[in-house]
């Protein structure tokens, strides 16, 4: 019986291994397929726009052409304020994603693992929450000036709430079950924590992660519009102030791409640290 | 090591779920405690276990009266329940202590005895229930435990799994000796593998008969006498009144 088992387990699992390099080739092509796929309809819309915009039907004044963007960008980059605005902004929201998750990962630890904290703390920034996070930025400035610690702290708190809510959601919502195996083989309270709840609560954590740096790439352009000198969102406020519409799309194409860029950095940290975990993308 | 349990009753939100049960286990015994659904077998089991201390009466290992779980006690649920974050080998080791590379060879001997010696770097998702509950039965195993737990650890599994695990099981039992006390509710079962079948009836469950399976093992899954204690357990749990 048992070498039968045996037998049909080892064989079980090399079809297995096999299936799943099969199926990655597979996923590759596909990724490429559904790339192209995805990429039609904005390289044709682009090429509308350009067409459009060199025969007149869009004023210069309004919607620049493509090319004419591009080459905004261009000229940025070649005397140097390009990377003058990008760095000023990243750093920005860099160090307010920091300290916000800091300061998240503290009290979501606090809150999640002990009932006191959290009847103590939760109500609170529960009413913090519904506070619509821009309102603070008056009080912020009032505190602190326009110069770096406002914006960072603005930036802060847009982060602090998703990472907040979803570390809670993860730490209280650990399987039950496997607590009490922890538990069968003599963990301490610091042992379960280590080793059963904080992996069980990685996957909600690094959601958290994410959908906070979106939301601090959301407070940058808020807290650099209300006054800076230097970031992308000054170029907003400059495009409109000197009617450059080139310098305010170009802008906006630069969020999107580092924003994408900083979020893909994140998906790929997620996709390995959950390398475990039972999905339909990756398993 | 031996197991007493002495006049242990446990109540949830004041209603009874379990009534004054009291039964010996003798060192290396296997025990099988069977009854029909809602009449507190796992109750019992989590008692044992240490993971439930909220009961009355005393549960004694070796004579010592403890509520609080002991290092001696493995405990194989119902379901796997392995970390989806560890791979098989590493929570085969999840409950070891000391030194790394005795660790690995400990666990790696216990899954060869599961026959999952090649699939020590998979992780959860990967494993079939049958080869996830191997797994649990091979970390449940690798601590050496004295008196080993089980809630209804195969309910889960087709039938052939079943026999195969059944047959582990017994391997496995007759190598370390340790005591298990099984949980069941399916008394073919219980009646292959046990010593001694405690049958619990009633809501609160209470200990209804006692059963002795003098048969040598290995048994034969399908023998006359096993089949007339069959026909003695069907009686004295009374079908007709089952409740699920």
């Amino acid at each position: 019986m048992k070498h039968k088992g045996e037998l049909t387990s080892t064989v079980v699992v090399s079809n297995r291994i096999s299936e799943k390099k099969g199926g990655r080739t597979n996923r590759n092509f596909r990724g490429g397929e559904a790339l192209l796929l995805g990429s039609i309809i904005p390289i044709a819309l682009v090429l509308v726009w350009e067409i459009l915009s060199r025969i007149g039907v869009f004023p210069a004044y309004q919607l620049p052409a493509p090319s004419t963007i591009l080459e905004t960008i261009r000229q940025m980059a070649q005397d140097g304020s390009l990377w003058n605005h990008i760095g000023i902004t990243t750093y920005r929201v860099f160090v307010g994603f920091v300290f916000g998750t800091i300061a998240a990962v503290i009290l979501g630890s606090l809150v999640g693992f002990y009932k006191k904290a959290e009847q103590l703390f939760d109500p609170m920034i529960q009413a913090f929450r519904s506070i619509p996070s821009l309102a603070w930025v008056p009080l912020f400035i009032l505190w602190m000036g326009i110069g770096e610690p406002s914006k960072v702290t603005m930036i802060a708190v847009g982060v602090f709430f998703p990472v907040y809510l979803n570390l809670v959601s993860g730490i209280t919502g650990v399987d039950r079950k496997l607590i009490e195996v922890g538990k069968m083989y003599g963990l301490n309270t610091f042992q379960l924590i280590k080793r059963v709840i904080l992996p069980a609560a990685l996957p909600s954590f690094l959601v958290g992660l994410r959908s906070g740096l979106g939301l601090g790439w959301m407070f940058v352009v808020a807290a650099e519009l209300m006054g800076a000198s230097k970031g992308l969102g000054y170029l907003l406020v400059l495009g409109q102030n000197t009617l450059s519409p080139e310098t305010i799309i170009a802008s906006i194409i630069l969020f999107a791409i580092i924003g994408k860029l900083s979020d893909w950095i994140l998906k790929l940290i997620e996709k390995r640290a959950l390398r475990w975990q039972d999905n339909l993308v990756q398993s | 090591m031996s197991l007493e349990v002495r006049n242990v009753s446990r109540s949830f939100d004041g209603k009874k779920a379990v009534n004054n049960i009291s039964f010996f286990a003798e060192p290396g015994e296997i025990i099988g405690i069977l009854g029909t659904s809602g009449c507190g077998k796992s109750t019992i089991l989590r008692a044992i276990s240490g993971l439930d201390s909220g009961y009355d009466g005393d549960i004694a290992i070796n004579g010592n009266v403890e509520k609080e779980i002991q290092d001696t006690t493995g405990f194989i649920f119902q379901e796997p329940r392995l970390f989806p974050w560890l791979t098989v080998l590493d929570n085969v080791t999840f409950g070891l202590k000391g030194d790394k590379d005795d660790k690995i060879t400990s666990a790696k001997a216990y899954l060869k005895n599961v026959g999952l010696e090649e699939s020590g770097g998979l992780y959860p998702r990967q494993l079939s229930g049958g080869m996830a509950q191997r797994v649990a039965i091979a970390r449940a195993l690798v601590t050496s435990p004295e008196i080993l737990l089980l809630d209804e650890p195969f309910s889960a599994l087709d039938a052939f799994t079943k026999m195969q695990l059944q047959d582990l099981l017994l391997d496995v039992w007759r190598a370390y000796q340790s005591t298990i006390i099984l949980v069941t509710h399916d008394i073919d079962e219980a009646l292959y593998l046990c010593d001694r079948i405690i049958i619990l009836r009633g809501q609160p469950g209470e200990l209804h008969k006692e059963i002795k399976i003098e048969e040598p093992r290995p048994r034969d899954r399908a023998s006359k006498q096993l089949a007339a204690h069959k026909a003695e357990i069907l009686e004295s749990l009374d079908l007709n009144l089952k409740t699920s």
